[in-house]
C-alpha cells in the first residue's frame, strides 16, 4: 500500500548507494519509534528531505537517513494527500532535525508535530502560502519582498541586552544573523537565523539533466565543491550502476584532500588572526595560496569546481604532476610542523584558544554533532574511516579527534588532519593506478532513487537523488553538515563573552550556502 | 619565547622574500599610483556576499595574503559600509538578500562604485532566475564594473577595482 511506484507503476524496492544502504518503510507510528531505536543505538542522523509524487499516488512523502553501523538507513513514510500533510517530528529525539523540519514546511508545506513554524528559509521572498518544491509550483515565478518582523525568543530581566549581528557581516563572509542576549559582555542566549543565501537550489536541479547536475552540485558550498560534485556523481552512478574507474577514484580523493588541505590551512591562519596573531594569517594564507596554485598547474583550476564529472574526472594528472606534488608536500609539512610548534608555544594565542567555545562530548552527542566540529568533541566519526569506499578502503585514513570540545581542540584536528591528509595525498601518488580516468553514464530508468556520501573537510555531505524520465532529474537534496552544526555554536557560546564570538564560530567555520541551499 | 620570536622572525623575512611577490609587483605598483592620484588615500572596499556559494569569497580573501599583498597597494575592506567606497558583491542576489543588500548600498556615502563579483554576480550563473534568486547583481543595485569567472582570480577582482578607479 504505501509505496513508491515509479513510472512503469513497480513498487520501488531499494535505494541505492555509495555505502551499504538500508531501505525501510514505515507509517506515522514507527516513523518516530524507529527513531527512538535508533537513538538509543547510537545512530546519528544525516539529514531529512521531502517530496512531492502526488502526480504519482498523490502523496507527499519524507525520507530521513540515518548512519548506522553498517552503513546508511533510509526510512520513507507516505502521507496523505490532505489539506496539511502531517508527520510526527523527529526534534525531540534528534534535536537537530528542528530547522530541516522548518525548512521542509517551507519548501513543501508539509507539516511536523512540532510547535515551531516561524519561517526558515522562507523569509520575505514568497508568500506563506506557496510552496517551491510542490511540483504544480512554476520555479520561476517572482514575487516582490513582503517584509515582516522574525520573532526571536527574548530574555528578561535586570541588565538583559540584545546584539543583533548581520546578516551582512564585517569580514569577508557569508551571511546570516545572530541575535545575542547578553548582559554585560557575556552571553546568556544567542539564537541564529538562517536562510539568506537560499537560491532554491533544489527547484533549479530538476530543470537540468543528470549529466549536468555535479556541476549545480559543486556550487553548493564553494568550499566544498569536490565534496559535493563527488557525492552528487556518487548518487547518479549508483542508480546507473556504473562503476569508476580507479585512477579516476584515486584522482578524486588526490582532489578531496587538496580540499581539506586547503580549508584547513586557511582556517588555521584566521583563527591565529582572530585571537590577534597576524603573523599566523600571513604564514598560513601563504601556504593556501602555493597550494591553489600548485592545484592551477596540475589540475588546471585553482579550485576543482568542475574536476570531478559523472562516470570520472575530467582531466588527468600529467606525470611530471607527482614529483612536484611530493616535493611541495615535504615544504607544506616542514612549513605546518614549524607553525604549529609556534602556535602551541605562543601563551596568548593559546590563552584565547583553550576553555573557549566549550561543546562537551555528552552535549555533542545529545546534539548530533558530526564531522570536524563532532571529532574535536570527542565523536568518533569519519566516512572514510568508518565505512569501505573507494579508494579510502585501500589508503586506511586514520581516525583524528580530541575530546575537549574547545578552540584549542578544534585547532588541533585541524593540524593533525593536515598531515594525515598529506599522507594520503602521498600514498595516491606513490601507488599509481593506470588506467582510463571515465566511463559513460548510462541513463537510469525514472523513479531510481541513489544516495551518494562523501566525507568532505566540514563533515558528511551528501545528495539524494532521483531519477527522471529522459535524463532528467526528478528530484535532489543536498545536504550539509553544518545542518547538524550550526545549533552546536548556539551551546558552545553560552557564557562566552561576545568578543569571543568571531574565534568560536570561526572555529567551527560552517556553511551558510551548503545550509541554505 | 625567544624561540618563538626567533621563528617568527626567520619565518617572516622567508614570506618576504618570495620570487611571485616580486613577479605581481609592477602590476601592484600601478595600482598603488593611480589610488594615490585619485583618491589621495587608501581605498576602502566593503565586500557583500548577496547570495553566493562562498567560492568568490576565498578568493576575495585571497587578496589579501602576502602575494597579493592588499593592503601594500593602498587598499583595504572596511567593516562598516559608511567607511566604503565601494561594494563588492558577490552571488546571485537572493531574495533573502535584496532588501539587506539595497540598504547596505544605501548606507555608502557618495560617491560610491560598485563591483559584482563572479559569473553569478554578472549573469546569475549556474543559478539563474528563480523564486528565490534574482540572479545578477545589476538586477537589484547599480553595477559599474563586473568580473566573471567561477571563481574569478585574485587577479581578475584587482584588475576590476583598478578599472573602475580609474575610469570614473
Amino acid at each position: 500500500m504505501n509505496m513508491t511506484l515509479d513510472s512503469s507503476g513497480q513498487a520501488r524496492q531499494e535505494i541505492v548507494s555509495n555505502l551499504p544502504c538500508i531501505y525501510t518503510k514505515v507509517g506515522a507510528l514507527r516513523w518516530r519509534r524507529v527513531a527512538d531505536n535508533l537513538r538509543a543505538s547510537g545512530a546519528r542522523l544525516l539529514t531529512l528531505w521531502g517530496a512531492d509524487d502526488r502526480d504519482r499516488d498523490g502523496r507527499f512523502r519524507i525520507y530521513a537517513a540515518y548512519l548506522v553501523k553498517e552503513g546508511v538507513s533510509v526510512f520513507e513514510h507516505p502521507m496523505e494527500q490532505g489539506r496539511k500533510p502531517t508527520y510526527p517530528s523527529l526534534a525531540e529525539i534528534f534535536p537537530c532535525a528542528l530547522h530541516m523540519e522548518r525548512a521542509i514546511h517551507d519548501l513543501f508545506g508539509i507539516v511536523s508535530m512540532e510547535p515551531d513554524h516561524r519561517g526558515w528559509l522562507r523569509h520575505c521572498g514568497w508568500p506563506q502560502t506557496v510552496f517551491p518544491l510542490r511540483r504544480d509550483f512554476d520555479g520561476n515565478t517572482k514575487f516582490s519582498i513582503d517584509s515582516q518582523p522574525y520573532e526571536f525568543i527574548q530574555v528578561e530581566g535586570d541588565g538583559v541586552h540584545e546584539i543583533a549581528v548581520g546578516p551582512v557581516h564585517a569580514g569577508t563572509i557569508e551571511p546570516g544573523h545572530f541575535r545575542f542576549s547578553v548582559v554585560g559582555e557575556k552571553v546568556l542566549r544567542l539564537e541564529e537565523r538562517l536562510g539568506y543565501t537560499h537560491k532554491g537550489v533544489s527547484k533549479r536541479f530538476e530543470e537540468m539533466l543528470q549529466m549536468e547536475g555535479h556541476r549545480l552540485a559543486a556550487r553548493l558550498s564553494g568550499d566544498s565543491a569536490v565534496a559535493f560534485s563527488w557525492a552528487y556523481c556518487a548518487a547518479l552512478e549508483a542508480i546507473t550502476q556504473t562503476a569508476c574507474p580507479p585512477r579516476a577514484a584515486n584522482l578524486r580523493a588526490l582532489a578531496l584532500e587538496h580540499e581539506r588541505l586547503a580549508n584547513h590551512l586557511g582556517d588555521l591562519g584566521a583563527l591565529g588572526n582572530d585571537a590577534g596573531f597576524a603573523f599566523g594569517l600571513t604564514q598560513f594564507s601563504r601556504m593556501k595560496e602555493d597550494l591553489l596554485r600548485m592545484n592551477a598547474s596540475v589540475f588546471g583550476a585553482r579550485y576543482l569546481f568542475d574536476f570531478v564529472q559523472p562516470g570520472g574526472v575530467a582531466v588527468d594528472l600529467p606525470d611530471r604532476a607527482i614529483r612536484l606534488l611530493l616535493d611541495h608536500y615535504l615544504l607544506l609539512e616542514e612549513g605546518v610542523s614549524s607553525l604549529r610548534a609556534i602556535y602551541d608555544n605562543h601563551a596568548g594565542l593559546q590563552d584565547r584558544f583553550r576553555d573557549a567555545g566549550i561543546l562537551k562530548q555528552d552535549l555533542a552527542e545529545r546534539l548530533g554533532a558530526i564531522g570536524l566540529a563532532g571529532r574535536a568533541s570527542g565523536i568518533s566519526t569519519d566516512l572514510r574511516v568508518d565505512y569501505s569506499y573507494s579508494p579510502y578502503n585501500r589508503l586506511k585514513p586514520k581516525l583524528v579527534t580530541q575530546s575537549t570540545g574547545d578552540v584549542a581542540a578544534r585547532v588541533q584536528v585541524r593540524f593533525d588532519e593536515v598531515f594525515e591528509s598529506v599522507r594520503l595525498c602521498r600514498m595516491l601518488l606513490e601507488e599509481p593506478v593506470a588506467g582510463p580516468i571515465r566511463m559513460e553514464c548510462p541513463s537510469p530508468p525514472p523513479g531510481r532513487l541513489g544516495l551518494g556520501l562523501i566525507e568532505g573537510w566540514r563533515g558528511p555531505v551528501l545528495i539524494a537523488l532521483e531519477s527522471g524520465p529522459d535524463g532528467t532529474i526528478r528530484r535532489c537534496h543536498a545536504h550539509d553538515p553544518s545542518w547538524q552544526n550550526w545549533p552546536l555554536i548556539e551551546y558552545a557560546i553560552l557564557g562566552n563573552i561576545v568578543p569571543d564570538f568571531p574565534l568560536i564560530n570561526k572555529s567551527f567555520n560552517l556553511s551558510y550556502s551548503g545550509h541554505d541551499g | 619565547m625567544i624561540d618563538t620570536l626567533s621563528r617568527m622572525i626567520r619565518t617572516g623575512i622567508l614570506t618576504e622574500t618570495l620570487p611571485p611577490l616580486k613577479a605581481a609587483s609592477p602590476q601592484v605598483d600601478g595600482l598603488q599610483m593611480d589610488l594615490r592620484k585619485i583618491l589621495g588615500r587608501a581605498l576602502c572596499i566593503r565586500h557583500v556576499d548577496a547570495g553566493s556559494c562562498n567560492g568568490c569569497e576565498l578568493e576575495i580573501q585571497a587578496l589579501n595574503n602576502p602575494y597579493y599583498n592588499l593592503e601594500g597597494v593602498g587598499i583595504k575592506f572596511v567593516a562598516s559600509p559608511r567607511h566604503a567606497d565601494l561594494l563588492l558583491v558577490t552571488g546571485p542576489v537572493s531574495a533573502n538578500m535584496e532588501e539587506a543588500l539595497k540598504r547596505t548600498l544605501d548606507a555608502v556615502p557618495d560617491p560610491k562604485f560598485v563591483v559584482a563579483v563572479g559569473d553569478c554576480g554578472a549573469c546569475g550563473g549556474v543559478f539563474g532566475i528563480n523564486y528565490a534568486s534574482r540572479g545578477a547583481v545589476a538586477n537589484v543595485i547599480p553595477v559599474h564594473r563586473t568580473v566573471t569567472g567561477c571563481p574569478p582570480s585574485p587577479v581578475a577582482i584587482l584588475e576590476a577595482i583598478r578599472s573602475v578607479i580609474v575610469e570614473v
